[in-house]
């Protein structure tokens, strides 16, 4: 059983990460929603292609092309923007963590949330097993 | 359809599963995809894409509703997630190389799988008072704030419920879901952690598992943003909805018609699977 005292800067801990978590979804999505209104009124009455794969353009795929597509003032760049802040805001939460357990000196925690940081940064940049 | 129409009924679809999962527990991801594939007639790739992000939007909306109620264990998420993150990244290497139709049969099985322990009514986790050494070493044991104090429980059978948290990461690359109902499963059933401390702590750990496959989806063309973006708000504005009507509502009925709705899906999907139409 974990001292009360560990318990009660965990909670603080918490509710720290939790406004986090929301602050990173309203963000993402008043993004997506900018985009999403620029994509429709622009491209809101040619017709849909979903029914067969083809794959996104090079240009939403990397992190630096969506950025440089979105700068353009483009929808579907916005919207990707969006996306991938949305992606961001769970990989951002195991940093704080990383920080927050390295203030408690918890060793083997900051060991711990090194692999997932690790196993979430070898997906993010494009590692495949 | 032209686009306009489409995100319409994609946002429509997004809103009903964020509702519909908010209010019966079953994440929204797992009625996106068949809905989008079945229904809509999208492409499985995109489809799972999509609900992949939104099930990254529908975690951290929630978390940050949870985690002021204190009930989650950072550790024992955190501990956890080392096994869910390194199954994601195998189950989306996995997907990226079976067949689609192998892919919606699958997919098909876990519905049924989640309509059926939708229904069965949750065994009370037993009394814990021995402990588990590797649940000490580990510094997994703690408590929760109840009325009367803090009530302290045990973590047990740490090795099992790493083996099921691999495969709950593994389901949810390959399939584009946040598998929670098996996370819960881990906790509740085999590590025996406290019902509340188990479906938040899962619930926290969704998005960061979602979010170790999600790379290798977008670097292969399978997040597409004018499908993500109606998805994601429309489940955003689903759930948040839910959790305003939740509390005074008798959901028992509502879970056993969203049990049936599944069960057709489901029975869809493997249907398509085998025709070869996905």
């Amino acid at each position: 059983m974990r001292h009360f005292q560990t318990i009660l800067s965990d909670r603080r801990l918490e509710a720290i990460i939790g406004n986090l978590l929301r602050a990173g979804v309203v963000i993402a999505a008043t993004i997506m929603s900018i985009g999403g209104v620029i994509y429709l009124a622009h491209s809101g009455e040619s017709l849909a292609h979903y029914r067969v794969f083809q794959g996104e353009p090079a240009d939403l795929r990397h992190v630096k092309a969506v950025l440089s597509d979105a700068s353009s003032g483009h929808g579907p760049g916005i919207m990707q923007l969006g996306l991938l802040l949305l992606i961001a805001t769970p990989v951002a939460r195991v940093a704080f963590s990383l920080a927050a357990f390295a203030v408690q000196r918890d060793r083997l925690y900051v060991v711990v949330t090194l692999v997932v940081l690790g196993v979430l940064t070898f997906s993010l940049a494009g590692g495949q097993l | 359809m032209n686009i306009l129409e489409l995100t319409g009924v994609v946002f429509g679809g997004a809103l009903l599963a964020g509702l519909i999962g908010s209010l019966t527990g079953l994440g929204g991801g797992l009625i996106l995809t068949p809905l989008l594939t079945v229904v809509l007639g999208v492409d499985i790739h995109y489809a799972i894409g999509a609900a992949l992000v939104s099930v990254i939007a529908t975690s951290c909306g929630a978390a940050s509703a949870y985690v002021k109620e204190g009930f989650s264990n950072i550790r024992l998420g955190m501990f956890m997630e080392v096994a869910t993150t390194t199954g994601a990244l195998i189950g989306a290497s996995l997907a990226l190389r079976v067949s689609t139709a192998a892919i919606a049969e699958l997919f098909g099985a876990v519905l049924l799988y989640s309509a059926a322990a939708s229904l069965w009514p949750r065994a009370k986790s037993a009394a814990t008072e021995s402990a588990d050494a590797a649940a000490m070493s580990l510094e997994l044991d703690s408590g929760y704030p109840t009325a009367t104090g803090i009530a302290s429980y045990h973590v047990h059978h740490v090795l099992g419920g790493t083996g099921v948290m691999l495969g709950a990461g593994m389901l949810s690359g390959l399939l584009g879901i946040g598998s929670g109902a098996f996370k819960v499963i881990a906790f509740d059933k085999v590590m025996r952690v406290p019902f509340k401390v188990s479906t938040t702590t899962s619930n926290f750990m969704i998005g960061v598992t979602a979010a170790a496959s999600v790379g290798l989806y977008l670097q292969r063309g399978y997040i597409d943003p004018g499908l993500g973006m109606p998805v994601v708000l429309g489940v955003l504005c689903g759930s948040f909805l839910g959790a305003r009507m939740l509390p005074g509502m008798k959901t028992s009925l509502l879970r056993h018609v969203f049990a049936i709705v599944i069960v057709v899906l489901a029975i869809e999907m493997i249907l398509h699977g085998l025709k070869g139409t996905v």
